[in-house]
């Protein structure tokens, strides 16, 4: 007598987990970022239509993008991204030391932070003032003419690799 | 007695952490910017002043400091300043990236060696020489080729220095000297000034468009769009805004924001202001707080005769 | 089937004895629950926390009226609205930002004199356990109501701490222990947005506060078999000690009811506290609302110092000095650390740490390391700072790990 009804207190207590694992799977998705905040996560830029040593600026997960064709005369540098023979440079525009928003000088070919006067080349390596590294360079994966952002592809990942960037 | 040590320990102790994690801690992170009372003599420029700079930092100041002792005639003054009246109208129309200054309460609000230098050079003035290539491209640059002899400038600035009103209120103050460029939303103002009430929702829209239009130039010429001022009071501690507004460079190196040449009673007049809007129960609580102690301290001795009572039987 | 007297007044004294026991409730409850007698202000803490709690929660109702909890116009409600609009608005917002620093003060010395005294063991463990658990959660309802006024150190705070759910490195153990996207989740944004701020304001308001009241009765409920210990760690028989108080040998007894006379040097003892409480609430409250909070959230812009408030400092600097995974697993050991106290601690011995011989000095060591801890974990880490907080660090974990050696001598001895 006392094991059936250990038995049913059991099958019982069963049966109620299954119900609160359920309204944990419901509770997990309430906690899910929205649709709208995820489809904001992935911005896909057309590069094709940037031209030489002309900043433009876009915006990812709330952060400014900046995107910047290298001229063809331009050195060489690994921090560059190769798309349909063009070189870009494609880096989050915030300075790395307080994170104000660098200015692009066309004429000098540098980035100058307005804040506490930090500067970096043309492709994104700090050259002088306080900034600690380089600007960073967001997650990317390269789709024809176009970047996917957010996405994480093999070019990025030899990046991250051979720490050319943080991980932002 | 035992307990009294027990206390003292745990006070200690306590002062201890309280001492390590504010005042040495925050003045391990905080670099100590010495002031200089609101005297613009250009020691600190020439102090800060790169190699490059420094012989005409030099000199720019020893000239300053030379006109400041000619004795300057408000009559003549008050002539010549025609020319700066096409600027200086308190028209509020936005030129060179920022409003000029209305000067009607210049002689409480600016100091007087500010004034020489603000005229003979503004970007040294205001040392925010960095910025530009040439004094010329700062929007008062045109100074320069418009008061040029050192008499002139004495008497420009004697004339300027008699605009005063007895007693300058601080939200004058703040409009003339901050407010162009800081917007203060507790105090309802923008860069354009405090914000009329308008009856339908298309003119609100119009004003919010002019001042966002106001806002671009400023950000054009400040790099970015500087701070709302609303609380400022209560970010940064007394002495940095102290040495700050006399002199942004020594807090922010790089910034662009101009030396705006406060004398003592302007600072004083602006701080009020930003009190006014940022930290307005300082009165009340100055007022009510020895009260609240007080009620506490009786509670206390209250407290204290209560457990005497029940505990003279135990011992 | 209880007897009722049908002729009791509605509401009389007997009316409510027959209904709720009233008078069982308040022997049981307060004028026959025994306190030793040989003890001295830090025992009057526990309620010292009690009181802190109260006003936090009373002060939180009032600010709650007004608070709009949305990235737009949490800051300005709380800056503006409360702190000039709203009647004696300020007064709350200070009660609370001073009162949510101060109780960790007093959580820390209430915890520290459990420790000095061996509170923690022979039948109090549970104490201990339930009271750390209260200190876990008064860390999540202090470190969500940081968020709320979505200033610069919020979001910031925000920021890095969630970063640290992301786990170890992807290369450690085939990224086990790496959880990419739970950082996202718990945010429910990519950086600390609406979703985020919305629902730490729900943990605030609501949840966490809930499961701090459950888990304060429970800390009560701890107390009742073992008893509150005594200055000397003595075993006392209670039952003994109370029939003679109540037989008026109230001088001979060891113990003492908790109401009237214990709550009486309470009440003292809190007073004293509310001077100070009071003195930094109108005078002084700085050290509890840092300036940097005054200035709006901006995802853009980085405050030049990131710190937490004081009383996370310790375990930050213990997580700062090393490599990331290092840092985590440091940082995880400093969370469960206090928790193993009873465990790792293997004298039998219930006494002042000061009459316990290696204790001792593994008991000042532990509060000198906390205290440098505690303050290197706010200074920036450059130079010398750097390496103290190494040092101090390692010491921390040190102390942990040796206790138990120390401890089984002192059972031979």
């Amino acid at each position: 007598m006392s094991n059936r009804r250990d038995f049913m207190g059991m099958a019982l207590g069963s049966f109620a987990a299954l119900g609160a694992l359920g309204a944990l799977y419901a509770a997990k998705r309430t906690w899910d970022p929205l649709p709208s905040v995820k489809s904001a996560g992935f911005t896909t830029i057309d590069l094709s239509p940037a031209k030489e040593n002309e900043l433009v600026t876009e915006k990812w997960r709330g952060k400014p993008i900046f995107i910047l064709k290298q001229p063809a005369d331009a050195p060489k540098s690994d921090r560059e991204i190769h798309v349909a023979g063009g070189r870009y440079l494609v880096v989050v525009g915030l300075c790395t030391h307080l994170g104000c928003i660098p200015a692009y000088l066309a004429d000098k070919k540098q980035f100058k932070c307005a804040c506490h006067g930090g500067e970096f080349n043309s492709v994104g390596v700090n050259t002088f003032g306080p900034p600690p590294r380089p600007l960073d360079i967001p997650p990317f994966k390269i789709s024809g003419t176009s970047l996917i952002l957010g996405e994480t592809g093999p070019e990025y990942e030899k990046m991250l690799a051979a720490g050319l960037t943080l991980k932002v | 007695m035992k307990e009294f040590k027990i206390l003292a320990v745990v006070v200690i102790l306590s002062l201890i952490t309280y001492w390590g994690v504010e005042p040495f801690a925050h003045s391990q992170m905080h670099k100590h910017v010495v002031g200089n009372e609101f005297n613009y003599d250009g020691k600190a420029d020439i102090a800060d002043a790169t190699k490059e700079k420094l012989a005409s930092k030099k000199a720019f100041w020893g000239e300053v400091n030379q006109i400041a002792k000619l004795p300057g005639n408000a009559a003549a003054g008050e002539a010549l300043f025609a020319t700066c009246m096409g600027c200086h109208n308190g028209a509020g129309i936005n030129m060179g990236g920022v409003v000029p200054p209305n000067l009607d309460h210049a002689g409480n609000l600016y100091d007087k060696k500010y004034l020489i230098a603000l005229i003979k050079d503004p970007a040294m003035a205001s040392n925010v020489d960095h910025k530009y290539a040439s004094t010329m491209m700062h929007p008062m640059g045109a100074v320069q080729a418009m008061v040029t002899a050192p008499q002139q400038i004495a008497d420009v600035v004697a004339y300027v220095k008699t605009k005063k009103v007895g007693k300058l209120t601080p939200k004058v103050a703040y409009e003339e000297a901050c407010g162009r460029c800081h917007s203060n939303r507790y105090g309802g103002l923008t860069q354009l000034g405090e914000t009329p009430k308008f009856k339908t929702e298309k003119e609100a829209l119009a004003h919010q468009m002019k001042v966002l239009d106001e806002q671009d130039l400023v950000k054009k010429y400040m790099g970015k769009l500087p701070p709302d001022l609303s609380i400022m009071i209560r970010a940064r501690s007394e002495q940095y805004m102290e040495t700050f507004i006399e002199n942004p460079q020594t807090q922010l190196p790089g910034t662009s924001m101009p030396r705006v040449g406060l004398s003592k009673e302007g600072y004083e007049a602006v701080k009020a202001y930003l009190e006014e809007t940022g930290d307005p129960s300082k009165d009340a609580r100055h007022a009510i707080g020895p009260w609240v102690i007080l009620f506490f301290v009786i509670f206390t001795v209250l407290a204290y005769f209560w457990k005497k009572h029940h505990w003279k039987d135990l011992h | 089937m209880a007897h009722f007297d049908e002729k009791a007044k509605p509401f009389s004294h007997k009316w409510l004895n027959e209904r709720m026991a009233v008078d069982t409730v308040k022997k049981v409850l307060s004028t026959e629950y025994w306190i030793p007698k040989d003890i001295n202000f830090l025992w009057a803490m526990g309620m010292i926390l009690a009181a802190t709690f109260g006003i936090l929660i009373i002060s939180g109702i009032f600010l709650l009226m007004y608070y709009q909890p949305d990235v737009k116009t949490a800051f300005d409600s709380v800056n503006y609205t409360i702190m000039s609009e709203v009647g004696y608005g300020w007064l709350w917002r200070h009660i609370h930002g001073v009162a949510a620093s101060v109780v960790f003060l007093v959580i820390y010395i209430h915890m520290f004199t459990g420790i000095y005294y061996g509170s923690y063991k022979r039948g109090r463990e549970m104490i201990w356990l339930s009271g750390m658990l209260l200190f876990v959660l008064f860390s999540a309802e202090a470190f969500s109501g940081y968020m709320l006024p979505w200033g610069q150190m919020s979001y910031w705070a925000g920021m890095v701490i969630t970063n640290l759910f992301e786990g170890f490195s992807p290369t450690i153990a085939g990224g086990v222990a790496n959880f990419p996207g739970f950082v996202e989740w718990l945010r429910g944004d990519y950086v600390p947005g609406q979703a985020f701020l919305t629902r730490f304001f729900m943990l605030h308001v609501f949840l966490l506060p809930l499961a701090i009241i459950a888990v304060i009765v429970l800390h009560f409920a701890t107390l009742r078999l073992p008893h509150v210990n005594n200055q000397k760690g003595k075993e006392i028989d209670f039952e003994e000690a109370a029939k003679q108080y109540k037989h008026g040998n109230k001088k001979e007894s060891k113990v003492i009811p908790f109401n009237p006379v214990f709550l009486s040097k309470d009440v003292f003892v809190m007073g004293v506290y509310f001077i100070l409480f009071f003195y930094l609430v109108f005078f002084h409250f700085e050290f509890a609302m840092d300036p940097v909070n005054f200035d709006p959230a901006d995802g853009l812009k980085t405050p030049a110092h990131i710190y937490p408030e004081w009383y996370f400092l310790w375990s930050y600097e213990i997580l700062r000095p090393f490599n990331k995974d290092l840092g985590l697993i440091a940082f995880g050991f400093a969370q469960v650390a206090f928790f193993l106290l009873p465990f790792l601690d293997k004298s039998p011995v219930v006494a002042p740490a000061n009459k316990r011989g290696l204790f001792k000095v593994w008991f000042w060591v532990m509060i000198v390391d906390m205290i440098v801890l505690t303050v290197m974990g706010k200074l920036p880490p450059e130079g010398i700072w750097t390496i103290i907080g190494l040092v101090a660090a390692l010491v921390f974990i040190t102390l942990f790990a040796v206790l138990p050696f120390i401890t089984k001598k002192e059972k031979k001895a």
